[in-house]
């Protein structure tokens, strides 16, 4: 970063720089993601016994809710792990939106007073949810060895939907943040988006329960191609991908992604008097 | 050498929001509430335009005007400027904070800025890493605090409590972390905007110690302040901003100074000097002639003057006969016309009284420097013959003079602004035990 190079200030810097500044300010992402897990384990008393404990109590609750009074079918998988390969995707996404679409407004002291590619914000906060991801992840072995559940090869897609889940939480979250910051009220709208999601997606059940002419609709929600590409990976043939909603949710997410990102470099300029 | 700051036509242009709420930001319940209800209006009214009310007023604000200049590399530049001149936002915009609205700004090399020092550092790290965090906030890669961080630690004196969370600091170590990460910064540019305004006073000495540095490493320093002695002492040129345009662009830092202390001071003008137009004060003892509150040279006031600034007294007078009780001297008052001293000439012992004889006399009696506060002081000439018989008596018949004192009250890191009281002095402390 220390090479001698010309700024140009100017009213719409253009774009090229942009994304230069950003491969720039790399280091400053890292540390301030660092930091974020850092506080994050550090400021809570239980610490990592909270990212254990949130989705599997979780799981058992849905577990208890869906399988136990509602008797829906799990295609012949235990239901606690059929509800756990959904819960992973879903945490990610709940906890990504939850914490970047406040990243902005909770670091404001940070945005009038130094510079930096606002965008490194927002995609902070996910990369911390990322890691809370792995341990849940990690989780999800020990409940499938407590079944005795042996997965299969498929696991090694579960990097890419795990992409696809990231691009669907950091395309919603620029869109939160830059509108959180415009509008303050708009966090009351994100915990609502949360619970609500929880329900619309299909966490607690198969997506095979919708009706079959309902079934390409269902996929507008992009989190549900991500879950059900989740389950595929991780329970294999029980849950089979319905390919053309999968794709649709891909392409939602994709146009959400382009849309947040030119959204929020459109509101970026205006941050620093705003916030 | 060539400019590394270019500044042309900068312009920030602000929409002033006069909404009905008094609310800070926008909500979208009330954006949605006025689009729904001019939308109402529209499908009542189709053919009538939507009615202006509804919308929120908006005025637009220049904070910054045309503003052109440049700067060379190891200059030191101090930019003054009444609150709302500008200043910051010049500052913002030329650390990428905020967007120009006009104009360009080229800057070669890297920008740092001192704006709030322990910008990022968070309560629940501890002192090693907040090292790293603050410096990467500050532009500082990896390697590079790594390869200061012994010197950092150093200069802060806190290696007993590197791994302590900062929350538990005193707010003296938490000051001295956080200026050890930025002093050990070593950007080309460097802009401090009023740092010396926080901090206690030993950082504060630090900090200018440390800007002094700065610009002897020819590197270059952007020094935004109301403290005109610290913009005096370090800077070589002066920006002089008033609503938003550059009105000043000078190496005489001093002169742009005294006029910018001088200035819109709205305060009726109040003379400094007093001459006898007529044949007032006739007397057969003495005449006064000439009532002044000087500079150096002599010259009346012109402007507020700094408290480390000498002042001079002037008295001219023809003195028609000699009389050894004649005493001439002044009263001094304050802005509230309290009395605050005499001095005359038969103030000491007699061997020392200025010696008066019959013709035309000029007295000059100095004031001591860094004696006053701050504020506006009123002089009355005071002559009469002793306990006999007054000529001139002040709050009776005294012609009086005017003078302000602004800023230059200590070197004293504490104390930068006006003291309490009705006087400033520095006198000497000792330690006897």
């Amino acid at each position: 970063m220390a090479e001698q190079h010309e700024i140009v200030i100017k009213p719409g810097m253009s774009v090229s720089h942009y994304w230069r500044d950003i491969w720039r300010y790399r280091e400053l992402f890292f540390f301030l993601a660092w930091r974020d897990i850092l506080v994050r384990y550090k400021q809570t008393v239980i610490g990592v016994a909270w990212s254990v404990l949130r989705p599997v109590m979780t799981m058992l609750v849905l577990t208890v809710v869906f399988s136990k009074i509602a008797k829906l079918p799990s295609n012949g998988v235990p239901y606690p792990i059929m509800v756990y390969a959904a819960l992973l995707p879903w945490q990610f996404f709940a906890n990504s939106l939850a914490e970047s679409s406040s990243s902005l407004i909770n670091n404001s002291n940070l945005l009038t007073k130094v510079y930096f590619p606002r965008m490194i914000m927002p995609a902070g906060t996910v990369i911390v949810s990322l890691v809370d991801f792995l341990i849940s992840i990690a989780i999800l072995f020990g409940i499938m060895a407590w079944y005795r559940y042996v997965p299969d090869i498929r696991m090694l897609f579960i990097p890419g939907f795990l992409a696809l889940a990231f691009f669907a939480s950091f395309g919603v979250g620029l869109w939160l943040s830059a509108l959180n910051v415009k509008y303050r009220d708009f966090r009351y709208v994100v915990p609502f988006i949360v619970q609500f999601g929880l329900y619309i997606s299909p966490v607690g059940f198969s997506s095979a329960i919708v009706p079959k002419e309902w079934r390409v609709y269902y996929f507008l929600n992009p989190m549900v191609g991500v879950i059900d590409g989740f389950r595929w990976a991780i329970l294999g043939d029980a849950f089979p991908v319905y390919w053309p909603g999968f794709m649709l949710s891909t392409l939602l997410t994709i146009m959400i992604f382009i849309g947040g990102v030119m959204y929020f470099r459109n509101m970026e300029r205006s941050f620093a008097d705003v916030v | 050498m060539s400019a590394i700051i270019t500044v042309e036509n900068l312009g920030k242009k602000y929409h002033l929001n006069h909404q009905k709420s008094s609310q800070s930001y926008i909500a979208l319940r009330d954006v949605i509430a006025e689009k729904s209800s001019l939308l109402g209006q529209r499908m009542l009214r189709p053919f009538r335009r939507a009615s202006l009310e509804g919308c929120p007023k908006q005025e637009e604000f220049w904070a910054l005007k045309d503003v052109s200049f440049e700067v060379k590399q190891g200059e030191r530049i101090g930019i003054i400027g009444r609150n709302g001149a500008g200043k910051s936002t010049l500052l913002k915009v030329l650390s990428r904070i905020t967007e120009p609205t006009t104009g360009s700004v080229r800057i070669k090399g890297r920008v740092a800025s001192l704006l709030e020092v322990g910008t990022g550092f968070h309560p629940e790290l501890t002192g090693r890493e907040n090292i790293f965090l603050n410096g990467a906030i500050l532009g500082m890669g990896r390697a590079e605090i790594r390869k200061k961080f012994d010197e950092i630690v150093d200069f802060a004196e806190i290696e007993e409590f590197l791994d302590t969370p900062v929350k538990r600091y005193s707010s003296g170590m938490y000051v001295r972390l956080a200026f050890a990460v930025a002093a050990h910064l070593e950007p080309e540019i460097l802009v401090v905007d009023e740092v010396l305004a926080v901090g206690d006073a030993q950082f504060q000495k630090k900090c200018l110690t440390k800007m002094d540095n700065v610009g002897r490493e020819g590197r270059t320093v952007l020094f935004v302040s109301h403290n005109m002695g610290a913009v005096e002492n370090l800077c070589a040129r002066i920006l002089l901003l008033d609503k938003g345009s550059l009105c000043q662009n000078s190496n005489e830092v001093r002169s742009v100074i005294t006029r910018y202390l001088n200035w819109g001071s709205d305060k009726k003008y109040l003379p400094s000097s007093w001459n006898n137009t007529g044949n007032e004060y006739k007397h057969p003892v003495l005449q006064p002639i000439f009532f002044a509150v000087a500079d150096e040279q002599g010259e009346p006031l012109t402007a507020a003057v700094l408290n480390d600034r000498p002042l001079h007294v002037l008295i001219r007078a023809v003195i028609g006969q000699l009389d050894p009780s004649l005493s001439v001297g002044f009263a001094l008052y304050n802005e509230d016309s309290e009395l605050l001293l005499w001095s005359l000439t038969t103030d000491g012992p007699e061997n020392a009284w200025p010696k008066i004889e019959p013709g035309i006399v000029e007295l000059r009696c100095a004031l001591p420097q860094r004696f006053l506060n701050e504020g506006v002081y009123r002089l009355e000439l005071n002559a009469g013959l002793h306990c006999t018989e007054w000529f001139i008596r002040p709050t009776y018949n005294s012609p009086a003079v005017y003078f302000e004192i602004r800023g230059g009250l200590s070197d004293s890191p504490y104390w930068m602004w006006a003291r309490p009281g009705l006087l400033a002095p520095e006198w000497k402390w000792e330690r006897t035990v």
